[in-house]
Formats: structure tokens, C-alpha cells, sequence
């Protein structure tokens, strides 16, 4: 595994020049996923934030060859790309090893690409699929997605006199990817920069599919502050918000376990989105995040043990 | 020269699939649906049995199979893939996508009419709904031409005035279930023709990465870039025509973009694209027996649409019935009336253009409807009337 040093000498894969928000957390995991990642590489990129923002014609942010097609169908495309590099290696038009890689947001993960994703996965086509999980639909102005924490405001679920904000749980996504057997699939973010480099080359040195869901928090949308965005990630983790944690060979394994667990309000209170839940009416949001998150804990403490 | 003939007693699908299997192609994605299925089937027993070097991807949809085509062929990989009907309207949102970004992918689309209700039978709506996805359209009539225009696209896609996928179409069951008489060309025939893909851009190149798909915007190139694919469709026209002589060469079968019959000195002409034209051929006989000047102009190729020349051979006409297996609501007639009106326009020609809806959802065309479409063109020119009109064929009513 690469040490930090050895990281900071790579050639960064996604170039100075992008147009991301300041405090982007998606363009940070991007670099880290890069960083990590052997060559030569494709990637492929679902429309969303990340594409609108680094291909802007006639440039580009990205050192290696990447593919954009649409929203729906990040995996699909890289399992072409993937089927066309062992059509043209068994008939020796290409010598390299190449490794393949798709980034697609959480709408274009949890919601519409769900399908292709599965498809991919179950086909087994050697590939890492990463999901840049920022809760919602960014690049259409921060409308909920099956990811969006329950409580959160969006633009789609303002926060009236009659509901709080987002009605339901958000989609236990990293655990739909686990139920394809013999998927490599990993959860993790950008303040643990050693945990999500090692499990990029853990799921590129992989015989098969991978998945990797990676918290990336979002200023605009979480209505945070652009100089907070890693620390928002690392209390994601530290209130098991976001555990930490892969699934290899069908053994589930927690990679870090906080000493004390953080109450969630810890994690709450910093961001915009969840402001109204501080309302004395709303108390019982909150009591119900927690519970859920404990319980969501528990659970994977258990797969754990197994 | 002419190789041996093979004559085959089979179906335009297993035809189809065979053509494939002479190809030899890189990737194929694709996604069962009736009447495309058993093309895939029949590939499918070419793959397991080790007759290609095809990686074959069973995909989870057609909208996947065209995405998955689409990657490939970016990678440098030479794509095919086939569907009909539902698919190909899942397909939509890709189809444009493909041609945008100058791929040459080629797929068979085995017509079949569109949902509700859902009906496997033919029609024609499933392509006239791709008709602006920027893919180049060879309908075919029978069994030996759905093979021939597979082998001549591949040709044509590759051009390099081109690069643009094409769809090669047929009848649902009428073509794809019939079994038929197929001369078939020998593997080191079809290789020759075709010859090597050689792309211009590849992800896989190591030396030269590309970022394929990028993002455009108010002060960018969208417009130049479609103004673009408008033009490189008009220019493969010389191309389909050139490839089409050349697959005259090793077939001894000819192709241009479209096909007369008996229209030299016709007053009447009917104008149709599909299976429908064996049985109009015969109804131009008939009625060529009776006297009655009539003939027929059997379309190819949809896109690009030949304006120029069919406004040229339908001049002389004192009448023109164009016959349209699908239905455009709240248009004025078929999409092939449409373009052969304003063909005839922009040519600034004289004939009367009718239009006949019919076939929809497989309904049968038979010799009697032709002549109720000729009774109806002799009725219009006693009358001498000037005024156009949509007519179904077939309709309980
Ligand atoms: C088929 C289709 N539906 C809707 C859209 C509009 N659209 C583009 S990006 C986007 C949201 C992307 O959200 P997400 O995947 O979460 O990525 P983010 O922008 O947050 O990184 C939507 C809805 C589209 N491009 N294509």
C-alpha cells in the first residue's frame, strides 16, 4: 500500500483548471481515487456535477482517458469499454493492462443507474465503481436523491408547516452492492485518506467488480462552510453516520471503530440542511436519527461478528 | 468475380445472425425481444461454440446494450447489436449519443409496431421514431437484402467520410420469422469486404488519452458540431452508393438508394419501403396487364433521404401514392410522405402525392389493396383533381 509520501509524488489524474465549488468533496475523492489508482486507466463519469465541471469543452481536468455519455449509465458504458479492452487484448491489438474505472453521483448510483450498476456488478466485468455520495442532486440544484439523510432540506423537500424536510430513510446503498456476490465493496470517505487510497488498489487489484461508496459533503447543498467540508466527513464517521467498512469474500469488516461514538447532533449542527431540526418542535427528528443510526450500528457490528 | 454460390433456405434473423458471425465483431451487447431474439440466439450458439472471437454481453437492458456499444466502440472495438420496437425506444436517449459521437456501430431493428397495446407485430414506428437520432436507415425487403445491407454496413459505417452507426431494418415475422431463399458469400468474401476497423480515437490508447462526451455550453460548439452531422449524412450517400457497387462486385446483387420498377413511363407510382414491396410488385404486373401505367419506387435507404433523386424519378408521374407503415398523430400523413412531399417541392415537381396509411400492428397488406389504391388514383385523375389526401388501407372503419 502507498504511503503518503509516495502518493504525494504521483502525477495527479484530475488536473488544476476543473470548475468545482470551493470545498468540493467530490473533487478531493476524485484526486484521492486517482492517487491510488494504477496505469494505464478509463474512466467513465455519469453526468453530474464532476462531468459538467471537468470536461469542459475544449478542455479537459483529466490525465487519463475518460468517457461521458449520460446519467443513467456510467457502469453499462465502462463494462463496454471493459468487454471492448478483452476483445481487442485476446486478439493481441493491445498489449498494456488497462484499469477501469466509473464515477457517477448518488442520484446517478442510489436512483436512476441503480439497474446498470447491478447489471454491471452481476456480469463481473473487472471494474471499481465509485459513488461520489454527496446526498442529493447537486449539478440540478439540491433536489433529494434516495440518499438523502432523513430531516435533510432539499429543493424538493423544503421544509414546510407540515413536513421537516426529507420523509423517509435514506437507501442502504453500499449494502445492495455487498448482495452481489463476489464484489469486491468498500465504505469510505475523504478524511480517511489512507482507508479510501488502500481500498482503491485493494479493489483494482481485485479479479472482478468492485464497489466503493464514498461520503463526499457538499457545501452548497449542505449549506456548510467551503473550509469544513473534510472535517464534516470525519464526523460522519466518528457518529457512525458513515461507518467505515468493506465486504470481501462475504466477510463483512468494520476498518474503524470510534472509541466513543459522537451523538449525531455533533454532526448535524454544522450543516444548513439540518438547521430546522434544531427547532423545538422538530426535537423528535433528531431522537429518531439517532436511534436509527444506533440501530443501522448495531447491525453492522453484528455482520461483523459473523 | 462472382464467388460460388451458396443458397440457404432460412430466415432473415438467421441470416442476419450468419452475416455476424462472418463479421466477426468485437462486442456485442445486446437484450432479447421478439422478432429480434433469435438473431441473438443464433449468435449466441456461434459464441458458445467458439465461431467468433466475439465478446458477447448479455446485458440487463437495451438501454445498457446501447451504452455498453457505445464504450466499446469509443475503445476502439467494432460494435453490433440488434432490437426492435420497446427496445429501441428504451434505446432513444443513446441513439443520438452514438451518432454525436461519430460511432460506427451497426444494428439490425427488426420492425415492430409500439406499445399500447403491446403488439410484436410489424409495423414501422419504431424506426420512423429514430428517424432524427442522426443513424443512417437501410430498409430491406426480404431475407437476402437484410444480409446484404448487414455486410454493406459495416462498410459504410467505417468509411472515413462517414463514421456514423447505421440501422439496417426489416419486417417483424413477414421477413424475420420467413424462411426464404439467401445466397450467401463465403467468410473470406465478407472479411475482404469489410476489411480492418481501424478507429480514429481510442480510450485505450495509452499515448494519447481522450475525453470522449465532454461538456458543451452556450459559448460553445453545439451548433457547429450538429451542422456538422447534417453534413457528413449527406455526404455518405456517395458512399452507400459506392459500397453498394462494390457489393455488386462479389454478390452480383445490386444496391443503390432506392429501387424502380416500371416506372419509365408510369403515370401512376407507388412508394413504399419494406416487405410490402413483393406484393406490390406484383400488383404493378397485374395491372400492367390491364393496361394501367403504373409502377413502383421501393425505398432504401431512409437517411440520408435521397431527395434529389427521388424528386428526379418521380417527376413524370401524374401521380404519386406513397404508402406509410406507421402513423404520425396530428401530422399530415406517414414520415415517408412527409419527406417525399417535400422532396417534391423543393424540386419544385408536378405530381399529385397521396398517402396511404397501413400495416399497423402487423395488419395484413394484400393485392386487393393496391388495387383499391389504383382504383382510388384513377378516380383522382378522371377528376383531375389537384388535392392530397391520407387514406387508410385495411381499416375496420
Ligand atoms: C435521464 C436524465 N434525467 C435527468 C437528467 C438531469 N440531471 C443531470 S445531472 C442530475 C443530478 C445529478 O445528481 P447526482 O448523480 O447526485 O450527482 P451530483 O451532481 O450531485 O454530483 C440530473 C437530475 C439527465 N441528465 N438525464
Amino acid at each position: 500500500m502507498a504511503s503518503l509520501k509516495e502518493l504525494s509524488k504521483r502525477k495527479e489524474g484530475l488536473v488544476a483548471g476543473h470548475r468545482l465549488c470551493a470545498g468540493c468533496g467530490e473533487g478531493i475523492a476524485v484526486r484521492q481515487v486517482l492517487l491510488a489508482a494504477p496505469r494505464p486507466l478509463v474512466c467513465a463519469v455519469a453526468t453530474g456535477c464532476l462531468e459538467v465541471s471537468t470536461t469542459v469543452y475544449p478542455y479537459t481536468s483529466w490525465n487519463c482517458s475518460l468517457i461521458h455519455t449520460a446519467f443513467e449509465n456510467a457502469a453499462a458504458t465502462i463494462s463496454g469499454v471493459e468487454a471492448a479492452f478483452e476483445a481487442l487484448k485476446a486478439r493481441r491489438k493491445i498489449g498494456e493492462d488497462f484499469h477501469f474505472i466509473a464515477f457517477g453521483g448518488d442520484g446517478a448510483t442510489y436512483d436512476i443507474g441503480l439497474q446498470a450498476l447491478s447489471g454491471a456488478l452481476e456480469r463481473r466485468h473487472r471494474f471499481l465503481y465509485v459513488c461520489l455520495d454527496n446526498g442529493a442532486y447537486m449539478n440540478t440544484g439540491i433536489q433529494r436523491s434516495g440518499a438523502t439523510p432523513l430531516g435533510a432540506w432539499t429543493t424538493t423537500t423544503p421544509v414546510g408547516k407540515k413536513e421537516p424536510g426529507k420523509l423517509e430513510w435514506r437507501k442502504n446503498l453500499t449494502a445492495i452492492a455487498a448482495a452481489h456476490d463476489g464484489t469486491y465493496v468498500a465504505q469510505t470517505t475523504i478524511s480517511h485518506w489512507k482507508d479510501l487510497t488502500q481500498k482503491v488498489e485493494k479493489a483494482l487489484s481485485y479479479n472482478g467488480p468492485s464497489f466503493i461508496n464514498i461520503l463526499a459533503p457538499c457545501p452548497r447543498g449542505w449549506r456548510t462552510k467551503e473550509s469544513q467540508t473534510v472535517r464534516i466527513a470525519r464526523l460522519a464517521v466518528e457518529t457512525c453516520y458513515w461507518p467505515l467498512f468493506e465486504v470481501e469474500n462475504g466477510k463483512w469488516q468494520i476498518n474503524f471503530q470510534p472509541r466513543e461514538k459522537k451523538p449525531i447532533e455533533e454532526w448535524l449542527k454544522l450543516q444548513g440542511r439540518f438547521k430546522h431540526l434544531f427547532k423545538e418542535e422538530n426535537r423528535p427528528v433528531i431522537e429518531k436519527i439517532q436511534n436509527y443510526i444506533d440501530t443501522e450500528w448495531e447491525k453492522l457490528l453484528a455482520l461483523s461478528s459473523l | 468475380m462472382t464467388a460460388k454460390k451458396k443458397v440457404a433456405a432460412i430466415t432473415a434473423n438467421v441470416a442476419c445472425a450468419y452475416a455476424m458471425k462472418q463479421i466477426d465483431p468485437d462486442v456485442v451487447p445486446a437484450y432479447p425481444i421478439t422478432p429480434q431474439t433469435t438473431i441473438m440466439e443464433e449468435f449466441s450458439n456461434y459464441v458458445a461454440d467458439g465461431a467468433v472471437n466475439t465478446r458477447l454481453m448479455r446485458v440487463e437492458s437495451e438501454h445498457s446494450a446501447m451504452s455498453a456499444a457505445i464504450g466499446a466502440s469509443a475503445a476502439g472495438a467494432r460494435v453490433m447489436t440488434a432490437t426492435s420496437s420497446q427496445g429501441l425506444a428504451l434505446m432513444w436517449e443513446m441513439l443520438y449519443i452514438a451518432s454525436a459521437l461519430r460511432l460506427p456501430i451497426v444494428m439490425q431493428n427488426v420492425n415492430r409496431a409500439l406499445s399500447a397495446p403491446i403488439n410484436i407485430h410489424c409495423d414501422h414506428s419504431d424506426s420512423m421514431g429514430a428517424r432524427d437520432a442522426g443513424w443512417i436507415q437501410l430498409f430491406s425487403e426480404n431475407a437476402q437484402e437484410a444480409y446484404d445491407n448487414t455486410i454493406q454496413a459495416v462498410k459504410i459505417a467505417e468509411d472515413m467520410r462517414v463514421r456514423l452507426p447505421v440501422m439496417v431494418l426489416y419486417d417483424g415475422f413477414i421477413v424475420s420469422h420467413a424462411i426464404d431463399r439467401v445466397e450467401l458469400l463465403d467468410d473470406e468474401v465478407v472479411k475482404d469486404f469489410i476489411g480492418d476497423f481501424k478507429p480514429v480515437y481510442s480510450l485505450l490508447d495509452v499515448d494519447n488519452p481522450v475525453t470522449v462526451g465532454p461538456f458543451d455550453s452556450l459559448n460553445g460548439y453545439y451548433f457547429e458540431f450538429k451542422r456538422m452531422q447534417e453534413e457528413v449524412m449527406r455526404r455518405a450517400k456517395s458512399v452507400i452508393i459506392k459500397v453498394g457497387e462494390e457489393f455488386m462486385k462479389v454478390s452480383g446483387r445490386s444496391y443503390g438508394l432506392f429501387e424502380t420498377y416500371q416506372i419509365e413511363d408510369a403515370e401512376y407510382v407507388l412508394v413504399l419501403l419494406g416487405s410490402a414491396a413483393g406484393t406490390a410488385r406484383v400488383a404493378v404486373d397485374n395491372l400492367r396487364q390491364q393496361g394501367i401505367r403504373i409502377g413502383l419506387l421501393k425505398l432504401r435507404v431512409f437517411r440520408p433521404f435521397p431527395f434529389e433523386e427521388i424528386a428526379k424519378a418521380l417527376n413524370s408521374a401524374k401521380i404519386v401514392a406513397v404508402l406509410d407503415r406507421s402513423i404520425s398523430p396530428g401530422s399530415q400523413g406517414g414520415p415517408v410522405f412527409q419527406e417525399v412531399c417535400s422532396a417534391l417541392y423543393s424540386f419544385d415537381c408536378s405530381p399529385v402525392i397521396v398517402n396511404y396509411i397501413y400495416g399497423l400492428g402487423g395488419r395484413e397488406i394484400e393485392l386487393a389493396h393496391f388495387f383499391k389504391v389504383v382504383s382510388d388514383l384513377e378516380d383522382l385523375s378522371e377528376k383531375r383533381s389537384k388535392e392530397s389526401f391520407v387514406r387508410y388501407l385495411n381499416l375496420r372503419e
